[in-house]
């Protein structure tokens, strides 16, 4: 399978099953188009007007190497592969803890309904997170990096049991021959020096939660009376993110209806000093008065290619910064297994409560139906295990003929699951702001290449 | 090649033997936690 586009002047051909990406001229893009439907003569005749008769013997020629390298037109021959690599035991080997089912923002979009998750406020009890710790390392079989995100609600609301958690982690990761990598999501309410040190000796990321603007952020991310939330983080984030040489961390944004121009957002988390920058799409349900619609689509298109433009453009003039919606590394990206398995949740990575019980991931957390299991008993609905353990990109109808398939892995279980009721359809607005996204990644490659 | 100028060269299909070690990153312990990101993850098995 082959999708071939045009993007910012460049003619992109990128061979789905082999991952291969060409920079062509416009015969090959025609001849490529063409090539499964006719013949060499047939094709002549019809791009003759246009290109000379060498130029498309050339070109034919080349196309021709490219298929005989592996490199275009080449199958899907991975399916028996993947399904045999799903049978495997079952290990976990990443854990999102809810530290805190409680929050100091009241932010509108929020999934977690201001931290509480359909549920009542709560905090996670040191000896629950020791439990998920050593089910976590029980459960981890041959793995040796095990990731733990501190997650909320506000994970800063409990942070002295955070410190416990990671002093238990290290003290263990010893004795079991693993490597903890932790990581913590924060609004950067209680971001304090004590907690950027912290931070900085024990966390392998931090994601920093900051939408843009700050009329963009303080309309979506107030605090419980109203007040925007924004000048307060602004200094924090940019004090933490220097802290770590502008490594390790991203702020970390989302964007609704209310801001359609999302890169002007972008473009100011870059002002402000930031390197590390992550700014996705809302996922709401349609009646949400931010939520995206289709008919957003084209503009929403529209500022991923002037998004990825200026990009290029602060590289050149070396004020770049990550986007890590347009982070693909084409020559040391992960393995067919891990593409096309999907993101592991409700196998490889589940999400905690603060009571200890197991969901399939963070998003699924407060819905009944999705219970797994719990710290003290480990997971005990097999069911629903093996429901996820199956769901690859083959499992998925809409994924079958998908060109991004091998980028997204199938997408989000919980989107799928939220807007059809099954874990194997798609969030259909999500995977063509994906497809998008990709076709941008591939094209700043492209553009980076031609200046090397 | 005069017509096409190829940007990787590693192909998929050879990561089906050494590939599957799971060593890799979540892709939602990343930063995204509202889609999926498994492309832009890093292989740690090189």
């Amino acid at each position: 399978m082959v999708h071939q586009y045009k993007n910012n002047g460049y003619n992109i051909v990128l061979d789905v099953n082999s991952g291969a990406v060409h920079v062509v001229d416009d015969v090959t893009y025609e001849v490529i188009s063409l090539f499964e439907s006719g013949t060499r003569e047939e094709i002549t005749e019809r791009l003759k007007e246009t290109y000379s008769e060498t130029e498309i013997a050339e070109s034919y020629g080349e196309i021709q190497e490219l298929v005989a390298n592996g490199e275009l037109f080449t199958e899907d021959e991975y399916q028996d592969y993947i399904e045999q690599f799903q049978t495997r035991p079952t290990v976990v080997k990443a854990l999102c803890l809810h530290i805190a089912h409680d929050c100091n923002l009241k932010c509108r979009y929020c999934f977690a309904e201001e931290g509480e998750y359909h549920g009542k406020r709560a905090l996670m009890s040191f000896e629950t997170g020791k439990a998920a710790l050593d089910f976590l390392i029980a459960n981890s079989g041959n793995r040796r990096n095990l990731e733990v995100d501190f997650f909320g609600g506000e994970p800063l609301m409990n942070f002295d049991v955070v410190k416990k958690l990671v002093s238990y982690g290290r003290e263990q990761e010893k004795i079991h021959n693993k490597k903890f990598r932790f990581t913590l999501t924060t609004n950067g309410v209680l971001l304090d020096d004590e907690a950027m040190e912290f931070a900085n000796q024990e966390m392998a990321n931090v994601v920093l939660s900051i939408d843009g603007r700050k009329e963009v952020h303080d309309r979506m991310r107030p605090f419980p009376k109203g007040a925007g939330s924004y000048d307060l983080i602004v200094p924090k984030f940019q004090k933490l993110a220097d802290s770590r040489n502008q490594e390790r961390y991203y702020v970390r944004g989302t964007f609704t209806r209310y801001n359609p121009d999302f890169s002007q957002d972008v473009l100011h988390l870059a002002d402000l000093g930031f390197k590390q920058i992550s700014v996705e799409p809302v996922v709401a349900q349609p009646e949400d008065d931010y939520a995206l619609r289709e008919e957003d689509l084209p503009g929403l298109f529209e500022e991923y290619d002037r998004l990825a433009v200026e990009l290029i453009r602060r590289r050149r003039e070396g004020k770049d910064f990550n986007f890590f919606h347009f982070m693909i590394d084409l020559e040391g990206g992960p393995c067919v297994a891990k593409r096309l398995s999907g993101c592991g949740s409700g196998t490889e990575y589940l999400a905690v409560t603060p009571w200890g019980d197991f969901y399939p991931c963070h998003q699924f957390v407060g819905n009944e139906a999705f219970l797994m299991g719990n710290v003290k008993d480990g997971i005990w609905n097999e069911k629903l295990q093996n429901e996820f353990k199956s769901c690859n990109v083959y499992a998925k109808e809409k994924c079958r003929d998908c060109f991004a398939r091998f980028y997204c892995s199938g997408g989000c279980a919980a989107n799928s699951y939220n807007f059809h009721g099954s874990i194997t359809d798609a969030y259909d607005l999500g995977c063509r702001l994906q497809k998008k996204r990709i076709e941008c990644a591939i094209m700043i490659q492209a553009a980076l290449a031609e200046e090397s | 090649m005069k017509h096409v100028k190829t940007l990787n060269t590693r192909k998929l299909q050879n990561t089906v033997k050494k590939g599957g070690c799971g060593e890799c990153q979540t892709s939602c312990q990343s930063a995204c936690k509202t889609s999926c990101t498994v492309g832009n993850q890093s292989c740690e098995n090189k």
